[in-house]
């Protein structure tokens, strides 16, 4: 198999001895089928076991690999080293404070991603002699690409929304919002409407779109918002043109 | 274990300059000032419509010079690209599902330029009626 050699320029924080990020580059001879994250793999059992990353799948599932490499987000372990140049520039996901060289503190997105309540919603409790809550197949693709999500923040990392302004929720929160809200099971739309109809929800979003342009999922988090700008607008308009309307 | 988060500094005029796909945000974000200046253009047309032959031969004249028609086919440039970047995420922003199947996004995107084709030419021949 053909290998190239790479020279992977990491950023590297301790925050116990350092006050600011620095590179560091390590030359990695590579293989033809190596993805970055397995060059980084090769870096930590072979020339730098302090390098602190996360994965896990290392199959585009589990959504723990994100990085930023050589400007892109991308997750690193779908991302083959032969599509780089000589030089990969590997840093932490942006707009995310570093936590320990690669790997992000996402307090911040976990808490956003509760607030918006991001399970089905029942208006009554159904008990459990009322059999399956059904579902047909035409109603599950109504939002099935919206649950495609694996919470990867390659989207949060893109977007200069968030990179600017503490409170938006953000792009994978408000697709999971909408999810549920377009389930044909779920009645939890206006519990939700308080987080996400909100000026920090989806109004905050001036529709860049670089969150749909990273996402490795096709999940098309822009879309998402866009839609719910939308319905919230036609809820505003209702209210007044038919106060008895259920929302 | 020691927790010291480092946070990135953002630059807060400078962050668009950072991504080609951010510069082409601005751009399209952009377009809608030319667009509004063109507008305004035409009220003050108007404007000096109303104030006599003179008053507009010189509006016009304004117009047709070289500064004139520089902004006007930047203008042109811009409102050509912002409805080609609008029309292009109509299929986002609304989404039309037909018998419980998704319309192809071609179609919603061929509709409006259809709808934008339609309008137009309309105009035109209203114009020259
Ligand atoms: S929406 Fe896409 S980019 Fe964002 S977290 Fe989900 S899978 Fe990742
Ligand atoms: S390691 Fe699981 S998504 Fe990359």
């Amino acid at each position: 198999m053909r290998e190239t050699i790479h020279q992977l320029e990491v950023l590297r924080y301790d925050p116990e001895t350092d006050t600011a990020p620095h590179f560091q580059t390590y030359a990695v001879t590579c293989q033809e089928d190596w993805v970055v994250l397995d060059a980084i793999n090769y870096v930590k059992e072979n020339l730098d076991r302090t390098l602190s990353y996360r994965w896990s799948c290392h199959m585009a599932v589990c959504g723990s690999c994100g990085m930023v490499v050589n400007g892109e987000p991308v997750l690193s372990c779908h991302a083959f080293v032969r599509d780089y140049p000589e030089k990969i520039r590997v840093e932490p996901l942006a707009n995310f404070p570093i936590e320990r060289d690669l790997v992000v503190a996402i307090d911040d997105f976990v808490e956003k991603l509760t607030s918006v309540k991001p399970y089905i919603i029942s208006a009554e409790e159904r008990p459990v002699e009322s059999g399956e809550n059904l579902q047909s197949p035409e109603q599950l693709a109504v939002f099935k690409q919206y649950a495609d999500c694996i919470n990867c923040l390659l989207c949060y990392s893109a977007c200069p929304q968030y990179a600017l302004n503490d409170s938006f929720i953000g792009p994978a929160a408000l697709a999971l919002a909408h999810r549920y809200n377009l389930d044909s099971r779920d009645e939890g739309r206006s519990a939700r409407a308080d987080v996400v109809a909100s000026n920090p929800g989806i109004w905050e979003c001036s529709f860049v779109g670089a969150c749909s342009e990273v996402c490795p999922k096709d999940v098309d988090p822009a879309a998402a918002i866009q839609q719910t700008k939308i319905a919230s607008t036609v809820d505003y308009f209702m209210r007044f043109l038919m106060p008895w309307r259920k929302q | 274990m020691i927790r010291g988060p480092y946070v990135r500094p953002v630059g807060r005029y400078s962050w668009w300059l950072s991504q080609p796909r951010y510069i082409r945000y601005m751009l399209r974000e952009v377009s809608a000032a030319f667009i509004g200046a063109y507008i305004l253009m035409l009220i003050v047309g108007l404007l000096r419509l109303s104030q006599g032959p003179a008053a507009y031969e010189s509006y016009l004249t304004a117009v047709l010079s070289s500064a004139g028609v520089a902004f006007g086919l930047i203008t042109f440039v811009f409102a050509v690209y912002h409805s080609l970047t609008w029309f292009r995420v109509t299929p986002k922003a609304m989404p039309l599902r037909m018998r419980g199947k998704a319309v192809p996004p071609a179609i919603i995107v061929g509709a409006h330029w259809l709808g934008w084709a339609v309008a137009s030419l309309l105009i035109l021949l209203w114009v020259a009626v």
